[in-house]
């Protein structure tokens, strides 16, 4: 195993230093740190953050690996500075037993770019009716500790309460994706001024909100872990403070599009911009920073979505919701210039691991620490071409947008996944 | 390709008509005035002019709308350009061929306008980035009918004189309509005050950010108008709790000969088609002499010559 020698780099925006790494770990930190034979990096200039983790991310294997697979998925990741993806359950089967949370986690280990852990669904075929095996799941090799059937709002308050209730034996913890859905039946876009003048069916926010508000009191009433998908308004927002302060055990992210994006973008009626939760509104983008910056809103995650041409190269009505993110999310936080890097590494990194129960990430390099980590050049700026990213779809909201930092290199237990900003396989 | 497609800022009908915002005032007003002008020619025993000769207008009809289908083909035949007639049926992406790929093959043959009806909402504005001809919006699922808001503004100035400073109310299921968007923004344009009329639970939220006012008292609208849009309601809505009973919704809503005596002695009636007799209006207002009803499907294929024209041959 290589040892790598990273010289000035500044470690979550400190004084520049020199990281030693080997064996899979940081060897040692500092300038006098050093290794015969070691291969030296460049790092002059580079941020060092803890690797990125991934909350919410769809990488579509089994079922439409023309959209994405496990490999594909896992280079996005690591070209943006991701270490750990939480990979969604709404495969094709459905990651709804052992057998295929272990084939996801196994398809990961493979590509070896990017610790993939597969989110269980919550419910058989995340129809909402029964709940899935979801201890079986747990104590599998892919140690499953997150259950969700995003895509789906487990809508049953009664089997919502089970679920939270059951997942406790093995610290499980059910992401919901909030949406009540009969008050989105049809809906396309979020429900506002535009909505009715472009004569889409509105997605109301008060559909995800009234959801967030039930499943904090089932959580508290249970005493169990909840954590809330793609945050989307400004109400949710409040929603999620309130439970907070009652002592409630709720986490919540963000998507860096909600974090950037309005409903203005489907003015053009490009389903590019076509995303569930829907895009909102000025208002919601910035409660949504606020939240995310003062830690109501605990971790930003991508809900990246490949889709392929076919599905987005249509009519608004008939294209599926979802957008890509793994390459994009840090430009776009770094964007919103919301967060310093000690509250992008807290955010993208260091709280999302702990939420998945990730022990050797989300920690800052330092003597003895894994070696997970990414180099990102705040200096620098990209420009987004849809065909350079390493998706395998092409569903970006921001093409042709200039953004800021790069990601340089990324190491995954001290091997790199990236080098001067290109993927090692 | 018209001189005013040449330059955009201008003004004018340029491009594309996928929504009445396309048309400032000076644009909607000239369509109307050719319109009218087509209008006298269709008078003569020979109805037919050369101006679209060798031009291809195809109708891209994606739901069941004979009405307009035949209102466009007839105003597309009387400018003698070729028509060709594309209907597909079922609306789902998962039968038959995607809009896309007609489109290309739309553009293959050379079609130099499409008029397109469409389920869903944006669908036009998605076929005109595949298409090199003119995307005339014939009805996209609940966003909006240009063509139906020009033949009824061309309807209105014809019985009353003038579009400017009229009051117009617009009864009924305006979240679903795309003939109350369109009217909305075209009577906007041209300088009368239109009213939105319905029952809260259809009238779309956002409504108040709209140049237009709104009321759930169509009895209180009445006296003052000079112009009432009774909109089409399906009984499907109902179902959705939209509202309780379609009696209930006529009791309410429904034009009626009682609701026919509140009106100014000079006030129109009107109605896009096709009718629910007994609902939104009763049959004896449908075939009173106040109904412009009848002449609106008329006045559809003046206005939508004079839309292909301007679109497609040139300035008056």
């Amino acid at each position: 195993m290589t040892t790598y020698l990273i010289k000035g780099a500044s470690i979550v925006g400190a004084e520049p230093t020199d990281l030693l790494i080997r064996d899979g770990v940081v060897a040692a930190v500092g300038r006098d740190a050093a290794a015969p034979g070691a291969e030296v990096i460049d790092a002059d200039g580079l941020i060092a953050l803890p690797g990125l983790v991934d909350l919410h991310t769809h990488l579509r294997e089994p079922g439409r690996e023309d959209a994405e697979t496990v490999m594909s998925g896992s280079r996005a990741a690591a070209l943006g500075g991701y270490t750990a993806v939480c990979a969604m359950a709404n495969t094709d089967p459905v990651a709804d037993t052992a057998g295929v949370v272990e084939q996801v986690w196994r398809l990961g280990q493979a590509a070896g770019l990017v610790d993939v852990r597969p989110v269980g669904a919550v419910t058989v075929g995340l129809a909402g009716e029964r709940l899935a095996e979801l201890g079986a799941m747990a104590t599998s090799a892919a140690a499953v500790r997150i259950f969700s059937d995003d895509g789906h709002c487990v809508s049953d308050p009664r089997l919502m309460r089970r679920a939270l209730e059951y997942v406790k034996a093995f610290d499980g913890v059910i992401a919901q994706h909030a949406e009540e859905p009969r008050l989105t039946v049809g809906a396309q876009l979020h429900e506002g001024e535009l909505s009715g003048r472009l004569g889409l069916a509105g997605w109301p926010a008060v559909a995800e909100e009234a959801i967030i508000a039930r499943d904090a009191l089932l959580a508290g009433h249970v005493g169990s872990r909840l954590h809330i998908c793609h945050v989307s308004t400004a109400g949710s927002v409040e929603i999620i403070r309130g439970a907070k302060r009652a002592g409630i055990r709720i986490t919540a992210e963000v998507t860096p599009h909600h974090l950037l994006l309005t409903d203005a973008r489907a003015e053009s009626y490009d389903p590019v911009f076509k995303v569930n939760p829907p895009l909102r509104t000025d208002t919601d983008v910035a409660a949504l920073r606020a939240g995310l910056a003062e830690g109501v809103i605990d971790a930003v995650a991508t809900d990246h979505a490949p889709h392929a041409v076919e599905d987005k190269e249509c009519e608004w009505q008939y294209a599926r919701p979802g957008m890509l993110g793994l390459e994009t999310a840090l430009s776009i936080v770094m964007s919103t210039k919301s967060l310093s890097w000690d509250g992008i590494a807290e955010r993208m990194s260091r709280v999302p691991a702990r939420i998945a129960g990730l022990d050797g990430h989300g920690r800052d390099p330092a003597p003895g620490v894994p070696a997970n980590l990414t180099l990102v050049d705040p200096a620098a700026t990209w420009v987004v071409e849809p065909a350079e990213l390493a998706s395998l779809s092409r569903n970006t909201p921001y093409a042709g947008m200039e953004l800021p930092g790069r990601v340089m290199a990324t190491f995954l237990a001290g091997r790199p996944t990236v080098l001067d900003g290109k993927a090692t396989k | 390709m018209t001189n005013l497609e040449q330059s955009p800022d201008r003004g004018g009908i340029t491009g594309h008509l996928l929504s009445a915002a396309d048309l400032d005032a000076a644009a909607a007003t000239q369509v109307l005035d050719t319109a009218a002008e087509l209008a006298a020619l269709s008078d003569r025993s020979v109805k037919k002019l050369p101006t679209l000769r060798g031009r291809t207008v195809v109708n891209l009809f994606y739901e069941d709308s004979t009405r307009t289908r035949i209102s466009f083909e007839a105003a597309a035949k009387r400018l003698s350009a070729d028509v060709i007639n594309f209907s597909v049926k079922g609306s789902s992406v998962s039968k038959g061929e995607s809009l896309k790929d007609t489109a290309l093959t739309l553009q293959a043959m050379g079609a130099d306008a499409v008029v397109i009806r469409h389920a869903a909402s944006g669908a036009p504005h998605r076929l005109a980035r595949w298409v090199d001809g003119s995307v005339v919006n014939a009805g996209d699922g609940t966003h909006e009918h240009p063509t139906q808001a020009l033949l009824d503004a061309y309807t209105m100035r014809s019985r009353l004189g003038r579009l400017s400073g009229l009051t117009v109310a617009i009864v009924g299921d305006v979240l679903h309509s795309r003939v109350a968007r369109s009217n909305a923004l075209l009577l906007n344009t041209l300088g009368a005050d239109v009213t939105l009329v319905g029952p809260p639970t259809l009238l779309p939220v956002g409504v108040d950010s709209w140049p237009v006012k709104t009321s759930y008292d169509l009895d209180a609208v009445l006296p003052t108008v000079d112009v009432v849009m009774a909109l089409r309601v399906q009984r499907e809505r109902m179902e959705d709790s939209f509202f309780p009973s379609a009696r209930e919704y006529a009791r309410r809503y429904g034009l009626d000969a009682a609701r026919l005596r509140k009106l100014p002695e000079h006030a129109i009636v009107m109605h896009p088609g096709p009718m629910n007799r007994g609902m939104e209006i009763a049959p004896d207002v449908a075939d009173s002499p106040r109904s412009t009803i009848v002449e609106q499907v008329a006045n559809g294929v003046s206005v939508r010559m004079a839309v292909l024209y301007l679109l497609l041959g040139g300035q008056v």
